[in-house]
Parts: structure tokens; sequence; C-alpha cells
């Protein structure tokens, strides 16, 4: 395991040892609300980061297994490819967004548009998710063990969203749809794969309507 | 009964082409999407002519004495800057929008001559990655088939905030475009409407932006070097925050720009011209003290080498061309005239890009269309037009005594209406006005 300190070792350096290590653990301390730590890693590595980080902490993240001891600032593992990124605090606002794949674990709430534009990975809040969330969300998961602010999954397209708790106001073109014993199964595997103590039995699925896929000019009062 | 002339007066409030609209619009109960650029009389650099040496400057003997082109763009930060050895880009047109046919030509007629091409919105396509050999790659709002393998093998990084067509506007491709191979690269289902995002999923302002570049630097090692492009509006505040942001390079697109698929709308009544837009740009930079630091890169109806030639002369450091390169491969061209007719068009005024069912094989992902577009054919009559540009470049810059393009000035240049005049910041011809500045 090797340590960083980042009140001393600059962020570029950090970054740069990160992608030149093919393996290894790395622990970072006093991250205080730097931006981009641990970004643009490509490698099955494990990094663990000791306290709040500011923007687009992992970034398109690729293979590597990232955990946040504390509170993520905007964008964390926003477009991350694969991997997984854990949050033990809250996230702020666009937390995985775009991403294509891997896990993203907030373990607290996450704040607006969590989710935003995702295309393929899964993201799963332990807390709830703030208005916006899952905005044009192209593909994959979004799981939300609290409550959603309104607008949930405006102009969603292909992704699935799983909710425990309460929605707001529905994003324009989400709806509530039918929780099959397929979904169900893949959900509970997931949670599962990722020691969530919830059953998948007691959530509802929201997804899109697919109206405004194609223009309409009589669903013109939605756009 | 026959019919008095009088009565036949058109209204000009009204004129022919209004009222087609207003029954097109209720019929359709729709805006009119298509593609090309603006097609309304704008101020163009046509309204600016060169002042050729004689006895105050001395020429430059043509073919003799040499006339530099090289130009090297993102040196503020990056490790490895663009050395372009012409100073004429490829903008940022999307594979989706264009078939891969065109995109390989485009990319081999810019090896050849030096310069670079630009990916667009849906990612990049092996194809281009390998015929291009400077590959400027694009991050959209979109951020489709955006990833960190792909931003490394790129050779600069184009964050797109808006373009000319559009500024303000998301990106539009219609159902019948969205091929299987399209779909998964965006990672949408077939068939759609896709309508991409107008701002950024991930950050909002110039302090946002200041880190999100910061971030793309991050994951490239700073090897690369980071553009900045925004659609022409209030090009002194953009140009000015996009600096402030940490941009290598500033692109600024004129509404004269192309596209794909846009209401027509958008073309026709947002943004402002090329000509104004240079000169605001470079009083920016100039401000900020950054002219010829952070590289300006103007776009939007450049069809000449001397459009090229008053662009520099205005400031810019390098063009970029959309539409003429597509006009270089045949867009256009008077061929293929049945195709045209079904579209409802024909040769010279088509702008049906939208539709997919381009007549010359390059706006199309159909496979049989697409062969009307042999990519060495495509790429050496595109080569031919860029080296001809950049002939008339080297033409314009010696007779104004210059030894390398970049030289050329403002005081190269006067302006033979007011209104060019007044937005290039350059005398009236036979005048010493240049209107808002002295009487
Ligand atoms: S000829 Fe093709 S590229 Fe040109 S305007 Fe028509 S559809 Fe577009």
């Amino acid at each position: 395991m090797k340590t960083f300190d980042l009140n001393v070792d600059p962020v570029r350096m950090v970054n740069q040892e990160l992608h030149d290590s093919p393996v290894g653990g790395f622990s970072i301390n006093s991250p205080e609300g730097r931006h981009c730590i641990a970004c643009g890693v490509d490698a099955e590595i494990d990094v663990t980061i000791d306290g709040h980080v500011g923007y687009y902490c992992a970034g398109m993240n690729k293979l590597a297994s990232i955990q946040i001891a504390g509170n993520a600032g905007p964008g964390v593992a926003e477009n991350m490819m694969s991997g997984s990124v854990r949050i033990k605090g809250n996230a702020s606002q666009y937390a995985g967004a775009s991403a294509h794949g891997g896990t993203l674990i907030i373990e607290g709430d996450a704040s607006s548009r969590c989710g935003i534009s995702m295309k393929g990975a899964d993201i799963i809040v332990m807390g709830s998710v703030g208005h916006m969330s899952a905005f044009m969300a192209q593909s994959g998961r979004l799981v939300i063990c609290g409550d959603a602010g309104d607008y949930l999954g405006d102009s969603i397209y292909e992704a699935d969203i799983y909710i425990l708790g309460e929605t707001g106001e529905l994003g324009v073109d989400c709806i509530e749809k039918k929780m099959t014993a397929e979904h169900r199964d893949s959900l509970s595997d997931l949670l599962i794969a990722n020691k969530i103590d919830r059953s998948a039995k007691e959530f509802r699925r929201y997804g899109s309507a697919r109206k405004l896929y194609n223009f309409n000019i009589d669903h013109a009062d939605d756009y | 009964m026959t019919t008095d002339k009088k009565s036949l007066r058109p209204s000009a409030t009204f004129p022919q082409d209004v009222l087609d609209e207003i029954h097109r619009a209720a019929d359709q109960g729709i805006y009119e999407i298509r593609g090309f650029g603006a097609k309304r009389d704008l101020p163009t650099f046509d309204d600016l002519v060169l002042l050729g040496a004689s006895m105050s400057r001395y020429p430059l003997e043509g073919y003799r004495e040499k006339c530099g082109t090289d130009v090297i763009l993102g040196n503020r930060f990056a490790k490895k800057p663009i050395e372009l050895k012409i100073p004429i880009t490829i903008a940022g047109m999307s594979f989706g929008a264009l078939g891969a046919n065109a995109k390989e030509a485009i990319g081999r007629a810019a090896s050849e001559l030096g310069t670079s091409t630009t990916t667009g919105d849906g990612g990049m396509t092996e194809e281009e990655r390998q015929s291009s050999k400077t590959l400027v790659y694009q991050v959209l709002p979109s951020r489709y088939g955006l990833n960190p393998d792909d931003l490394r093998r790129a050779d600069a990084l184009e964050v797109v905030v808006g373009q000319g067509a559009k500024p303000g506007g998301g990106g539009m491709l219609l159902g019948h475009k969205i091929t299987e191979r399209v779909a998964a690269m965006r990672d949408l289902p077939q068939d759609i409407d896709q309508r991409s995002a107008c701002r950024h999923p991930d950050w909002t302002g110039p302090d946002d932006l200041e880190i999100k570049i910061q971030e793309l630097r991050e994951i490239t090692d700073w090897q690369i070097p980071i553009y900045v492009k925004v659609g022409a509006t209030r090009v002194h505040y953009d140009v000015t925050l996009a600096v402030k942001s940490g941009a290598d390079v500033v692109v600024v697109d004129g509404m004269q720009g192309g596209t794909a698929a846009t209401q027509d709308v958008f073309i026709e009544h947002v943004g402002i011209p090329t000509l104004p837009a240079v000169r605001m740009a470079v009083e920016a930079l100039q401000d900020l003290q950054m002219h010829r630091k952070v590289q300006l890169i103007v776009s939007g109806g450049i069809r000449s080498g001397a459009d090229a030639a008053k662009a520099l002369a205005l400031g810019a450091d390098a063009v970029s061309l959309g539409s003429a390169a597509m006009v270089a491969l045949g867009c256009n061209r008077d061929v293929y005239r049945e195709d045209y007719e079904t579209l409802g068009t024909a040769p010279g005024y088509c702008h049906h890009c939208h539709t997919g069912r381009c007549p010359v094989g390059i706006t199309t992902q159909d496979a049989d269309l697409e062969k009307r577009l042999e990519p060495k054919q495509g790429a050496r009559k595109l080569r031919n037009y860029l080296m001809t540009m950049v002939l008339e470049i080297q033409t314009l810059a010696r007779a104004c005594g210059k030894t390398h393009a970049l030289n050329l000035e403002p005081e190269d240049l006067t302006a033979l209406t007011v209104e060019a005049a007044a937005m290039a910041q350059v005398p009236l011809a036979g005048t010493s006005w240049i209107p808002g500045k002295n009487k």
C-alpha cells in the first residue's frame, strides 16, 4: 500500500503515479476538497481517499476500485467506464454523469442530476437523490433507496430507475413501469453483489413512456 | 375574365416564400428542420479587400520568395502542441451525420496536407483515427461515445460549448440516420429521433469549465492541447471566459457555420456572422494580452483562400472548414439529378443532409448511397481544393509583402461597405473612417 498526502504531494503527481501503476493499493490522505483526484485511472488498482473530495473525483474511471471516505463534490465518477466507486458520505450534483459502465455507490444522499445522461453504469444511492436525476438517462440502472426530488427521469431513454421511497413530480416521459421477475432478479443480483441490505421486492421501477422518441406534434406540450 | 396586372401586386411583408412557409407550417405543425448553413444574405469577407503592396510596401515574388503557412496551436499548457503545415483545419462533423467514407476521405486529405480533422457528436471511429494523422476529439454535451481511451489517442481535445449554426441549441439526428452502428456508438435505440443536450451534464459556467478542463488535462497527463469552441454571439465575453477557463485554443464559429440537422429558424436567426466575430475575438485576446498565445481558429462560411487570408489578417491563427470541405467532396454537385429531385430539391439548392439520403453519398448511412463517395477519390478532390486555398493565401500574402500568412494584419484590409467597416473595424475604402472609432 502506497500512501500519499495531498498537503505535500501535488494532485498532478499523484494522478500520474496512479496512471503509471498497473497494479497495487494506494491511500490518499488530506484530500481537503481538492479537484480531479484519481481521475482517468485505467488499471485494476485499489484507491482509498480519506476525506472529502472536490469536483470530478474518479472521473472516467476504468477498472479501478476507488473508495471515498467522505463527501464528494460535483461530477464524481463522471463518465466512468468500469470498475467501482464507493462514497461513504454524500455526493454533490451530477454524480455518475454520462457514466458508461461500472458501479457507483453513494452511501449517503446524492444532489440534483444524479445519473444525468448515464449510458450503462449502475448507480446505487442508499439515501435520496435531488431533482432532475436520471435526466436523459440512456441506459443502465439508477437505484434509489430513499426518495427522489422532482422531475425524476425527465426525457429518459432506456435506463431503469428503481426506487424505494417517494417520488416528487415525475419528469416528462417518465412513468412507473411493471416490475417483472426479470427486473427483480437482476436488481436483486446487483444489491447482493454490492452488499446492499435491501430486498429487490420492495422497489418500484420507472422508465421511459417512449412518447418523445419520434417527434409528434400532438405531444408538443411535453417538449 | 382576364387578371388585372395591378391586382397581382406582391406583398413586401408576405412575399411568396413567406406565404409558402406559413402554408407549410399550417399543414405540418412543426418547424422546418434542415442541413447546411444560413442561406440569407449576410455581410461576409467579400465585403473586405486586401491592399496589395506598391510604393509604400514591397511585394514578394510569386513562386520564388517563400511565404510560410505553418502554424502551431495549443502551446500554452500542452506538452505536445499541434503543428500544422497549413492554417486551414477541418471542423467537427459527426460520424452519424456523415458516413464513414466521407470521414475517411476528409482524414486522408487533411493528413496529406499536414492539417487536422475533428470528430463530432457520436464519438471517434476507428476509420477516422486511422486516416487522420492529427485528430481533434470533441467533448460535447451529449458525451456520446466519449471514453478515456479515445481522449488519450486524440491529438487535441475540443470542448464544444456551441456551434455557429445553433448557438444555444443541442444536437439533432433524425431517426432514419440512427443505424445499428450509430445507435451502438451513442448507446441509443435505433430509429429514434436523437435530441442531444445543449448544456454539458457536469458543468455550468466558466468556473466549472476551468475545473473540467483541469480534469481533462489530468486524464491526458497534460500532453495534448484543449480547445474551447463557441458559436458566435457575445464573442468578446465568451472568448474572455474561455481563456480564463484555461483554453489553449479558442474556436469561434460564425452563424454561417453548417449543420447536419437544425431548425431553420435557428440557423437563420441566431448568432452573428463570422466577419464581426473574428474581430471581436481578436480584441478579447488582445485585451487579455493573449493574442497569439491562445490561438484563435475561425469558422463559419469560409470558402476560399481569400476568405482565409482576410480572417488571418484580422488576427485569426487558422480557419476551419466544414461545409466547404463537403462541397469539395461533391455536395450539391450536378450529378444524380433524379436523386436530388426525389428529395424535392436540385443540385445547387440542396440542404437535405437531415434526410440521410444525400445524393452524393456524404451525409448518409445508406450503403448504396455511400458507395458514390469513394474515399480515395474524395480525398483527392478535397486535397486539391485545400491546396488551391493555400496557394491563394500565399498569393495574397505575397502581394501584401508578407513572408508568412500569419504576418497579414488589419492594416492590409479595407472595407467596401459601411457595415463591413463597422464590423471588421477597418477603414471604409477610400477613407480613413472606421465607424464607431473616428470621424
Ligand atoms: S448534397 Fe448531400 S451533403 Fe450536400 S446538402 Fe445535399 S444532402 Fe447535404
